[in-house]
């Protein structure tokens, strides 16, 4: 995959996906970027080429980042077909241009689906997600009324396992990656996450009936099992916490159907 | 002149905050849903104070940049966050860490301030809990600690290499359950361009919505700001690219004070650069200097030769020879200037010369690979990602690089600027952590702002303000606002340069790192002095933005903060001038003790330096709040 240590300079075509607007015809759109040092990283290969785009007189190529180092989850690029590109477990801007041969055509959009429409070029509106949490990815924990930090022990696989879902970074490649374009894989590891806690217990029914209601409404598609979800995903998010998020779903259900109360009132929290 | 009372409550230092909360005014709950409040900001300081806002009854708006408020820049750190909770039962307490922090600080913090914040660290990591953190923990399933930053007692909590994202994502979750219940209103993609002031008290701010490009007006019966900080003035930073000043920077130019600009923390394990196109730095975590031992070659004929070639008498440990106490692990500021001076002489590694040796050799030999493996895999493996080199075979090469700022807008005790009803949290203010912060502790200022402080003194600004006499958006001062911030997108948009901003932002960066990164002296500071205006003068003529102001625009959003950033650049050259000292992460070379360490002047210094705007082209006044040390007596920092 990576090359080692390769420093001779190369050059990529790149065919880019160029959109004014969330409403105007979209088209890709060729650029040949040449004398890359292997060693800087993809984003600051659009950089160049944007600067490059401006001393030109034309508009640079829209693309979302922030941190640059895999966390914030803003970067979303799919590269030859691939959400985040060729690497495991890796973001668009943990992708470096030694991962490609000198003349290689490289192809990049934006993550596709349908309830991430896009806002221009490569930028796409996943505020869907944020949606998604409103509606119940939380634990209602009023500042100032914790007890003790040690007063509830979890167990270490417990913990282990949380934090193993908690480390999303609410990217959207899944989503992207999914045929059906189903967010399951995002919305399993938030449910998961708090739900394997302790301190998650309380609300654990109410929020991953409410989430999955407001996934469904907002026009993520199901899940067939693929699992191109896991692979795609930057932070190798196993496909399990999909499986764990059903059988919690299932008992959320028949629960609440014995107990209308207990369903009722999700979106939103006292 | 501004008026700089730092409304310190009078006791003891340890009852100083209680008594403060028990006296201070109160809003009616009946009167609360009554007062709006804007928060802008909403990483761990935003995002904590916004819910909790809510939750007390106040109607909030929450603005942010970022299309998710769960991506600020807090999501990076990864280190760790302090708190005083003596789980490890190594002798830890509220004044240890209270101490800790002042010493660190190098004496250039407010003494009360520093408590209070130790005094609610314990109650940050039980909020945090409860919202479902996943913090590391033992086989008992109770909380792990480790010691970090130099610390003597393990106090530091964490969340594998992911402290910052796992607290923000517990911030976040408060704020998006607040969002769902209606009581926080959350304006994603939007940038505060101005803060309007009426009647000489903040009351609203203009914001660009950065899809559409409309320009709004939000009223407000407080502005309370929570930016971040401005380490990108440097252009080259472990910052995320989006972090900027213009927030902090516009509300300085309405009247609020910037305090100590030149205490900025160059962090000594960070990756070093490897070309002109380079964005951005990444931070290797501190935590690898408990094992890692930092060298360059004796000679610096020996700089390019391969490592594993160099004889062990032919190495100069060079911090375990001059702090025998702390070796590796002595604090940032010292441990950056050390490197500083072994490059300086030549012996600088890498092609660059801008590098030194973080070895593992001996880690390995002592705990096997796979203990080093168990312990720093991860970072092994994002350093193999940005380097494509395998550390567990060659060293490590690691550069010092800006991360942090503790200067920002002054701030009382209350948190409030010195503009009645304009608020500071975390990083964007200037009030905990001196002229040096210690590892672990930003994260838990953060946290101490939005969870336990703002909630508490918001209500004694509020209770000064009727119910419902918030200013109309139709006003003279919204009017004159909007105008102002409409004319600068004009003024970028119609420029008919020639250069990209980016030619200019890292003009500004190598600017400030060669005068006012890790040393600085008068020649230096009076050069940059006289550059970065000529620089600023160049992007105005030369600079091109292209596209438009009414759709999303990336270009036009760099412009500004980088036009920002050419003015704040001067005031942080001015502040380092006129420190005739040296403190912390402020290194003067013409003050220093013959050892090559910080000699602090107290006598003349031992104050923050607050400077208050005059007009574009004034020079700005120098105000001074000066620092009473009534409960630590400051000595000279010795980490040998
Ligand atoms: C790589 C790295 C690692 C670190 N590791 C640690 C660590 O281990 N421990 C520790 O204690 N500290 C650490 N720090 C420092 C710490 O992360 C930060 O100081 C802290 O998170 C800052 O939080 P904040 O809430 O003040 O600001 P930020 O998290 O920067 O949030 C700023 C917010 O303001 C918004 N904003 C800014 N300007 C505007 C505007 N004009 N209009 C609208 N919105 C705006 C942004 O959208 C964002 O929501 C680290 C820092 C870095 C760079
Ligand atoms: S599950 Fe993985 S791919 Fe999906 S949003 Fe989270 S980090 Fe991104
Ligand atoms: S830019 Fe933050 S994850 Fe890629």
């Amino acid at each position: 995959m990576v090359a080692e240590n390769t420093t001779q300079p190369i050059s990529l075509t790149l065919r880019v996906w160029r959109q004014a607007g969330p409403n105007e015809p979209g088209a890709f759109v060729e650029y040949r970027s040449a004398n890359l040092n292997p060693a800087m990283s993809f984003l600051e290969m659009l950089d160049v080429v944007n600067d490059e785009l401006t001393i030109k007189g034309e508009e640079p190529i829209a693309f979302a980042h922030d941190c640059r180092e895999g966390i914030c989850g803003t970067c979303s690029c799919t590269i030859n077909g691939k959400p985040h590109g060729p690497g495991t477990g890796i973001a668009t801007c943990q992708l470096y241009v030694r991962s490609f041969r000198d003349g290689d055509v490289v192809t990049v959009e934006p993550f596709r689906a349908r309830a991430f429409p896009v806002i221009k070029d490569l930028i796409t509106d996943r505020s869907a997600f944020d949606k998604i949490q409103a509606a119940g990815g939380f634990i209602t924990a009023r500042t100032g009324s914790a007890p003790d930090a040690n007063a509830t022990p979890v167990p270490k696989p417990d913990a282990d396992l949380a934090m193993d879902a908690a480390s999303c970074i609410s990217c959207g490649a899944c989503v992207a990656a999914c045929k059906n374009a189903s967010a399951m894989l995002f919305v399993a590891a938030k449910v998961s996450h708090l739900g394997l806690l302790p301190q998650g217990q309380a609300e654990r029914d109410r929020r991953v009936l409410a989430m999955v209601r407001t996934m469904d409404e907002l026009g993520f598609g199901n899940c067939t099992n693929y699992y191109e979800c896991s692979a795609a995903c930057p932070k190798l998010i196993s496909h399990d916490f999909i499986a764990r998020m059903n059988r919690d779903y299932l008992k959320a259900m028949f629960r609440s159907s014995l107990s209308p109360e207990s369903a009722s009132g999700a979106g939103g929290g006292a | 002149m501004a008026k700089l009372e730092s409304k310190v409550p009078s006791g003891p230092l340890a009852d100083k905050w209680r008594k403060h909360k028990s006296e201070i005014k109160l809003v009616n709950p009946a009167n609360k849903r009554k007062y709006e409040v804007i928060v802008v900001g909403a990483g761990l300081a935003g995002s904590s104070a916004a819910s909790s806002l809510a939750d007390l009854g106040y109607r909030v708006k929450c603005f942010v940049f970022h299309d998710s408020p769960r991506r600020a820049h807090s999501i990076a750190a990864q280190g760790g966050i302090n708190a005083a909770k003596n789980y490890q039962n190594d002798g830890d307490s509220v004044y240890r860490l209270f101490y800790d922090t002042i010493k660190g600080g190098d004496y250039r913090s407010r003494e009360a301030n520093v408590h209070r914040l130790a005094e609610v660290s314990v109650n940050i990591i039980d909020q945090c809990v409860a919202q479902g953190v996943p913090f590391a923990r033992e086989y008992g399933g109770l909380l792990a600690n480790r010691s970090f930053g130099g610390a003597q007692v393990s106090r530091t909590f964490y969340a594998r290499g992911q402290t910052g994202q796992q607290l923000l994502l517990g911030a976040y979750s408060a704020l998006m359950r607040t969002v769902g219940a209606g009581t926080v209103q959350l304006f994603p993609q939007s940038e505060m361009l101005d803060l309007v002031i009426v009647d000489g008290q903040a009351k609203g701010i203009i914001v660009r919505n950065l899809v559409t490009g409309e320009i709004q007006r939000h009223a407000a019966d407080s502005v309370v700001l929570a930016t971040g900080g401005y380490g990108n003035v440097f252009n080259l930073s472990t910052y995320a690219r989006g972090s900027n000043a213009t927030a902090i920077w516009r509300a300085y130019k309405r009247g609020a004070c910037f305090a100590n600009p030149c205490y900025t923390q160059i962090h000594p394990t960070c990756i070093p650069v490897s070309g002109d196109y380079q964005s951005k730095l990444t931070l290797m975590s501190e935590s690898l200097r408990n094992d890692g031992r930092i060298w360059v070659p004796k000679q610096a004929a020996d700089r390019l030769k391969n490592p594993n070639e160099i004889p062990e008498d032919q190495r100069d440990y060079y911090l375990e020879r001059m702090y025998p106490a702390f070796g590796n692990l002595c604090p940032r500021d010292i441990a950056s200037r050390a490197a500083k001076r072994v490059c300086d002489e030549g012996r600088g590694v890498g092609t660059s010369g801008l590098g030194v040796y973080l070895d593992f050799s001996d880690a390995i030999s002592r705990l096997g690979e796979a203990g080093v493996r168990e312990r720093y895999g991860n970072l092994f493996d994002i350093y193999h990602e940005i380097t494509a080199e395998n550390a567990y075979q060659v060293p490590m090469r690691i550069f010092p690089a800006v991360h942090y700022t503790m200067g920002g807008l002054w701030v009382d005790y209350n948190l409030m600027s010195n503009v009645p009803g304009l608020f500071v949290l975390g990083e964007a203010n200037f009030s905990d952590h001196g002229a040096n912060r210690l590892g672990a502790s930003a994260l838990m200022q953060g946290l101490a702002d939005g969870y336990f402080v703002i909630p508490y003194t918001i209500g004694d600004y509020l209770a000064t303000q009727r119910p419902g006499s918030r200013p109309s958006v139709e006003g003279a001062a919204f009017g004159e606002a909007e105008a102002n911030v409409t004319a600068i997108t004009r003024r970028l948009l119609e420029n008919r340069g020639r250069e990209p901003v980016s030619h200019f932002h890292k003009r500004l960066g190598k600017i400030l790192w060669e005068f006012c990164g890790m040393a600085r002296n008068r020649a230096g500071l009076e050069q940059a002095l006289q550059q970065i205006p000529a620089l600023r003068e160049e992007f105005w003529q030369n600079v091109r933005v292209p596209g438009s102001a009414d759709s999303l625009n990336q270009s036009l959003e760099q412009a500004g903060r980088v036009a920002d950033f050419l003015e704040l650049g001067e005031l942080l050259c001015l502040d380092a001038l006129t420190r005739e000292e040296s403190c912390g992460g402020h290194f003067r070379e013409e003050h220093q003790h013959p050892d090559g360490e910080c000699k602090r002047d107290d006598e003349a210094f031992m104050h923050a330096a607050a400077w208050e705007y005059q007009g574009a082209g004034q020079k700005p006044l120098r105000n001074v709040e000066p620092l009473a040390y009534e409960f630590v007596k400051p000595s000279t920092r010795s980490y040998k």
